[in-house]
């Protein structure tokens, strides 16, 4: 434990009395000066100012005692983190782990009956970009490839179900596959190109293509109604039931739940498998994955395809969701948001997307409360996040196997343990 | 005889710099042969034309595994290379790094494997066998090279030289007929190298494979190697057993300048 007192001696006071005096002249113009337009008069407010001043010279103590904490933390290397201990604690006690399961369960299932209408469609929200951020991990977290034109896709598979539907009245059901499917294709042509490049230059070229597609859809009228849109989609359907709004809010939720549920149970057989492993391998050396007789072109093509499958499923569920899309929907802004739930969450690690996506789109939903330091607060924490956490927060553990300390026999128990 | 790997004419150029001019190299089955010469000699750039990292220039890449006829590979992909029974280490270790010890051999045995997309999904009694078997095998080639304590450890903790040895065992699982070592005992003391020493001969004689290796440790090389080739500025300058290349006056000047110079 580190010493409290040493953070107020006469040197460490004086670093937070020069920070705090730094932020006060910042923050003046904002916080003191205010200028009453109706009487033409200013306003001095000066205890803004104190408490600005005190606020911050705190701030800067308890940042330092943070960092040096951290620095301590990494020092004893192998000192098991908190999501270790919960692990083992789950591995030792398989009783209460299904006890918690099933909670989250009866949790998950009974949430939208005694929840309103809002916090459902906003839980609905978080639930796609669970989905999306699973599918894009596949591109970032297992291939390693940067990819910041993921909403390009998403894009594909609204627009597949909203034009489809417009044209030729297909239904939703129909509809996902084939969003799904274009949107795959899409994958496919896009990594294509880029097989080459890597790194800044694949970031560059996946922006572009995410910008491309977008702005397509902005300008061909003939086509996608530019900006104006497809409107009155209709919700997915059940068996040609007519519910109310409510009842179909409740529905997609567990349309959703259903799609997570797909996504979690396809990509933990993939990260574990031989496809999956030689996307890791691509990621950790490319020229050593190759001479290890991992084709990079397959590889780097089944990633993008099956990244984009995900992106284009999610999307017609998006359309059917809003029952209206246009353009504005699948910004850089998405692709980037997506990208910060993986990034957060904990790149590689099918948890940790979770929980990314749940804290990154419902805390700024919370956090409505605080009007317009929303975003001020957001952004604080992505910072905070990313010091002391720089691999997310639930980083990715590598699958564990037993083996008997025997020597060589041929039926050494083979045990996976996750 | 048909030897193992053979390279005719092979000339690799970059711009106007040859770093490769027209060596003509064999291997024969079962044979460790050694690649020395000074730095910047070419030696690398040699492996990674026969890898196929680098295409060649001109000239010919002639393999024949097993024993069957011989077939031309440059230009082929590093994974073709690889599949053709050819595997390789790097001068400065490229192991994947934040991938279990064991996962790095499993990686090996990709091309070993059959298993797609289809099949990680559905995982069928095949796959899951398949599965069962790489964990099996891997374990095996682990226990081999003396790894088999560290196992679940990531590769980037294990200590220098047994990320060496990893490197090894992960090109060993490709099951390979000609095993090319880039500087295996780089940054290795005596002792780790003796080891390796022990270990290379080991491989060899219990897998019956050829081995290549380029190295600038020459207790090591003479040890170990039953024919050395000697490269300088691109040219192949000699070839011969190590007693050979000791007393050749050509390898002197190349090591250590001509007279004249001084």
């Amino acid at each position: 434990m580190l010493d409290i007192m040493k953070y107020f001696t006469l040197k460490e006071v004086k670093k937070s009395l020069v920070i705090s005096i730094w932020f006060m002249i910042l923050t003046f113009p904002i916080m003191v000066i205010k200028v009453n337009t109706i009487e033409n008069t200013v306003v001095w407010r000066w205890t803004s100012l104190i408490g600005m001043g005190i606020g911050s010279f705190l701030m800067a103590t308890l940042w330092r005692y943070l960092i040096d904490r951290k620095n301590m933390k990494s020092d004893i290397s192998d000192k098991k983190t908190l999501q270790m201990k919960v692990m083992d604690w789950a591995n030792e006690n398989p009783k209460y782990k299904k006890i918690a399961l099933v909670a989250v369960i009866l949790f998950i299932a009974a949430f939208p009956f005694f929840t309103s209408m809002y916090q459902t469609s906003i839980m609905t929200t978080a639930l796609m970009y669970v989905v999306l951020g699973l599918g894009l991990n596949i591109v970032v977290g297992l291939g390693g490839l940067l990819h910041l034109g993921y909403a390009a896709f998403y894009a594909v598979g609204a627009y597949t179900y909203a034009l489809l539907n417009y044209h030729f009245g297909l239904s939703f059901w129909i509809c996902l596959p084939i969003g799904a499917g274009l949107s795959t294709i899409m994958g496919i042509l896009l990594a294509i190109p880029v097989l080459r490049l890597r790194g800044d230059y694949l970031a560059i070229v996946t922006l572009g293509f995410g910008e491309v597609i977008r702005i397509v859809l902005e300008n061909w009228n003939e086509f996608s109604f530019g900006p104006s849109g497809v409107a009155n989609i209709p919700r997915p359907g059940f068996f040609g039931m007519s519910m109310k709004l409510q009842t179909a809010t409740i529905y997609i939720y567990f349309i959703m739940i259903a799609m997570v549920i797909f996504t979690i149970f396809v990509v933990r057989r993939l990260e574990n498998s031989r496809i999956g492993r030689a996307w890791i391998a691509m990621r950790e050396d490319e020229i050593a994955s190759e001479s290890m007789g991992i084709d990079i072109t397959k590889s780097k093509i089944t990633t993008f395809a099956l990244g984009a499958f995900w992106a284009g499923m999610v999307g017609v569920i998006f359309a059917a969701k809003t029952t209206f899309i246009n353009p504005a929907s699948f910004t850089l802004w998405e692709s980037v948001m997506i990208l910060c739930v993986v990034v957060i969450g904990g790149m590689g690690s099918i948890v940790g997307v979770v929980v990314g996506a749940l804290i990154l789109i419902l805390l700024p939903e919370y956090l409505r409360a605080f009007s317009e330091y929303r975003m001020l607060l957001f952004g604080a924490i992505l910072v905070l996040m990313m010091v002391f956490r720089p691999g997310g927060i639930i980083s990715n553990i590598r699958k564990k196997y037993k083996f008997e300390p025997t020597e060589k026999s041929s039926n050494i128990e083979v045990e996976g343990v996750k | 005889m048909t030897p193992i790997l053979e390279t005719k004419n092979l000339t690799m150029q970059f711009g106007g710099l040859t770093a490769v001019d027209n060596i003509n190299f064999k291997v024969n089955p079962k044979e460790i042969v050694a690649l020395i010469g000074p730095n910047g000699a070419g030696k690398t750039t040699f492996f990674n034309c026969v890898t196929g990292v680098y295409k060649p220039t001109s000239g010919d890449v002639l393999i024949s595994p097993k024993g069957q006829t011989q077939k031309r590979i440059n230009g082929l992909k590093p994974n073709k290379v690889t599949e053709k029974g050819l595997a390789r280490t790097f001068q400065n270790i490229r192991l994947f790094q934040n991938m279990t010890v064991l996962e790095n051999v499993m990686i090996g045995r990709h091309t070993k494997l059959k298993s797609g997309l289809l099949g990680a999904i559905f995982l069928p009694k095949a796959t899951r066998e398949e599965e069962k078997r790489v964990i099996q095998d891997s374990y095996n080639i682990l226990i081999d090279v003396g790894l088999e304590n560290f196992v679940n450890e990531l590769a980037k903790n294990l200590p220098y030289g047994a990320q060496r040895r990893l490197e090894i065992a992960r090109a060993m699982a490709t099951e390979p007929a000609l095993l090319l070592l880039d500087e295996p005992a780089a940054g290795m003391n005596p002792q780790e190298t003796k080891e390796l020493d022990e270990m290379i001969i080991n491989i060899r004689d219990k897998n019956d494979i050829s081995i290549l290796l380029i190295e600038h440790d020459m207790s090591l090389v003479m040890s170990i190697s039953e024919k050395i080739f000697v490269v300088d500025y691109g040219k192949l300058i000699a070839q011969g057993s190590p007693d050979e290349i000791k007393n050749n006056p050509e390898v002197i000047k190349a090591y250590l300048g001509d007279d004249s110079d001084a």
